[in-house]
C-alpha cells in the first residue's frame, strides 16, 4: 500500500516533500536529493512543468525515484495533455508501480518560459480526478472503452489555496476535488498558522471532510517571501516573518557569517510544522524546499516529526 | 456578431499584385458595425486603389455577406466588367461565399477576430467560442469557456491575483465575476454541481447543421 495512505489511514501525521525534475536530463542533483530524503518522508511529490517552466517529465523522475525505493506522487496537470494522454501517462505509471497521483489544472503558459506554446486543458483538476474515479469504478478507460488486463488503482490528491478571496470560491472547488475522488489535499504554502485554522473551520462548515496537509515553504530570506508575495498567486508571508528574516540577513553583512537568513527559515518552517501538529490542525505537511531539498531533514528534525 | 479588424494595407496590396481591375465586396451587417466593411470602408479602400493605379470595378454591400444565394445574385452585378480579383471587406466567412461563386481569385481585407459582444461603439469583446455545448445556465451568464483563458468549467484556477487573471492581468478571472453574479441573483447553489465531462465533440470542425427535412 502507498505509504502516505497507510499513514493518513492509521491517523498518522503525513509527510511529504517536494521535487522537481531538472531542465535537461542530468538527474544527479535530484537523486543526491533523493538519497537524503529516503526513510524521511512517507512521498515525495515530483512536479509536472510546475510554473509552466520546461522540464523532464514528471513520469521520468517518478521512475528514478522509485528505483531509489523512494514512493513517488505523480503530479499530473491539464495544460499538456488531453484525457487521452493523460490517461495513458496513468497506464505507464501504474506499469512502473507508481501508485499516487495528484491532479491540477496547471499554470497557463503565458506565465512560464515557453510562451509561444499552445494550452490544452481538456479536463481540470477536478475532470482528471473524476476520469481516474470512473475508471477505477467502471473498469474502462475515458472514453468507455474495456481496459485489458486489469485496471490501476492510485491513491489521488489535490491542492487548495487557503489564502483566497472569494472563500466560498476555494472551499466550494476542494468539495468537488474531495467529491471527483481526491483522497489526500496539500495546501498552497502557509505562513500564518491562525489564517490556516480559519480556513479548517470553513471546511467544516461547509460539512465535508478531507484529510489536509498543510504546505510548508521554508524561506531563504526577506527578498524571497518579497518576490513571493508579490509574484506568487495565494501566498502571503506575514510582516513578522519578512521582518525576522530581514534582521537574519542584516546580521550576516554585518558578521559575515553565511546562511543565516536560511537558518531562520527552517526555524520558521520548524515551528509551523510542529504547532500543526501539535494543535492537530492538519492530517500532516508538505513540505516544498524549492531546491533546496537536502534541508528537509533537518527541518523535520527541528520540528520533531518523523515518519 | 463577427468582430473583424482590417488587415495592414501592406498585405492587401501584395495580394493584389498583377491585378488591375478589382471589386470591393463589403457586408451590410456585422462588418458595417465594426467600421472594416460598410460604405465608408469600402470608399476608403477605393480611393486607396484608384490613387495607385488599380480600377474599381464595383462596389458591392450585400445585407449579409454570409448567404450563399444573396450573394450570387449580388454577384451578377460584375457581369462584363472585366474584373480580375475581389477584395472581401467581410468577415472569413464572408469572403468564402463570395469565393464560392466567383471563377476569380477573391481576398481578404480583414482579419476575423472572434464572436463578440459590442460594448460600446467600437469597443468590442469576445463572449463566445460557439463550443456547442452551453454552459451559461449553470454560470448566470457569463461564458467560462470564453472569460476563462483556461476554459475551466468547475470553478477558478488559483492563478487570480486581486481577482485578476494569472494570464492577462487586464482581464478580471471569470470564476469570480461568476461568483458575483450568482450570488447577486441568489443562485450560489449553481456552482455545487459537478460539471467535469465537458463534450468537446460538438467542437470537432468543421461543422454542418441542417434543420431542413431533405438534409
Amino acid at each position: 500500500m502507498n505509504a502516505l495512505k497507510q499513514a493518513l489511514d492509521n491517523g498518522k501525521f503525513g509527510i511529504t516533500a517536494e521535487m522537481a525534475p531538472p531542465k535537461g536530463y542530468d538527474f544527479s542533483a535530484c537523486m543526491e536529493a533523493a538519497d537524503m530524503l529516503k526513510g524521511k518522508v512517507h512521498c515525495v511529490n515530483v512536479t509536472d512543468m510546475q510554473s509552466s517552466c520546461l522540464k523532464a517529465s514528471s513520469l521520468g523522475l517518478c521512475i528514478k525515484l522509485k528505483e531509489k525505493g523512494l514512493t513517488p506522487i505523480l503530479q499530473m496537470t491539464g495544460r499538456d495533455r488531453n484525457r487521452m494522454a493523460l490517461q495513458a501517462e496513468l497506464f505507464s505509471a501504474a506499469a512502473f508501480g507508481i501508485d499516487s497521483v495528484l491532479a491540477l489544472t496547471g499554470d497557463h503558459p503565458t506565465i512560464g518560459d515557453v510562451k509561444e506554446a499552445k494550452p490544452v486543458y481538456d479536463l481540470d483538476s477536478v475532470g482528471i480526478l473524476q476520469m481516474i474515479s470512473q475508471m477505477e469504478k467502471t473498469g474502462l478507460d475515458c472514453g468507455g472503452n474495456e481496459i485489458t488486463g486489469g485496471v490501476p488503482k492510485f491513491f489521488k490528491g489535490a491542492i487548495v489555496t487557503p489564502v483566497y478571496d472569494p472563500m466560498f470560491l476555494q472551499v466550494n472547488k476542494l468539495r468537488k476535488k474531495v467529491e471527483a475522488g481526491a483522497q489526500f489535499i496539500q495546501t498552497q504554502g502557509i505562513f500564518d498558522v491562525d489564517q490556516l485554522k480559519r480556513f479548517m473551520d470553513g471546511i467544516e462548515k461547509a460539512g465535508y471532510t478531507t484529510r489536509i496537509m498543510a504546505g510548508i515553504i521554508p524561506l531563504k530570506g526577506a527578498g524571497m517571501a518579497k518576490y513571493m508575495n508579490a509574484n506568487v498567486p495565494g501566498i502571503r508571508v506575514t510582516d513578522q516573518i519578512i521582518e525576522k528574516l530581514a534582521q537574519a540577513g542584516a546580521e550576516e553583512k554585518e558578521t559575515g557569517k553565511k546562511g543565516l537568513a536560511m537558518e531562520v527559515g527552517m526555524d520558521i518552517a520548524a515551528e509551523m510544522i510542529a504547532k500543526i501538529k501539535d494543535e492537530k490542525i492538519c492530517s500532516g505537511v508538505h513540505v516544498m524546499a524549492i531546491g533546496a531539498e537536502k534541508n528537509v531533514p533537518a527541518i523535520l528534525q527541528k520540528a520533531g516529526v518523523s515518519i | 456578431m463577427i468582430i473583424t479588424q482590417k488587415k495592414p494595407l501592406d498585405e492587401v496590396w501584395q495580394m493584389l499584385e498583377g491585378v488591375t481591375r478589382v471589386a470591393l465586396v463589403g457586408c451590410g451587417s456585422c462588418a458595417t458595425s465594426c467600421k472594416t466593411g460598410g460604405e465608408p470602408e469600402l470608399q476608403e479602400m477605393k480611393e486607396y486603389l484608384e490613387s495607385n493605379g488599380k480600377i474599381v470595378t464595383a462596389t458591392i454591400i450585400p445585407n449579409e455577406s454570409c448567404q450563399k444565394l444573396l450573394m450570387k445574385k449580388e454577384l451578377k452585378a460584375l457581369k462584363d466588367t472585366d474584373t480580375q480579383a475581389i477584395l472581401t471587406l467581410a468577415c472569413g466567412d464572408g469572403v468564402q461565399t463570395v469565393a464560392d461563386n466567383a471563377n476569380i481569385p477573391v481576398y481578404p481585407a480583414t482579419n476575423t477576430m472572434f464572436l463578440g459582444q459590442v460594448e460600446r461603439v467600437g469597443l468590442f469583446s469576445e463572449a463566445c467560442r460557439m463550443c456547442g455545448d452551453c454552459v451559461l445556465g449553470h454560470t448566470g451568464g457569463i461564458c467560462p469557456i470564453t472569460k476563462c483563458a483556461k476554459s475551466l468549467v468547475n470553478g477558478p484556477c488559483g492563478g487570480q491575483k486581486g481577482g485578476k487573471c494569472e494570464v492577462n492581468p487586464e482581464n478580471n478571472c471569470a470564476w469570480i465575476d461568476i461568483y458575483y453574479r450568482l450570488d447577486a441573483l441568489g443562485q450560489l447553489d449553481k456552482l455545487k454541481t459537478m460539471r467535469t465531462d465537458k463534450d468537446y465533440k460538438n467542437f470537432a470542425f468543421p461543422r454542418r447543421i441542417s434543420i431542413r427535412e431533405d438534409k
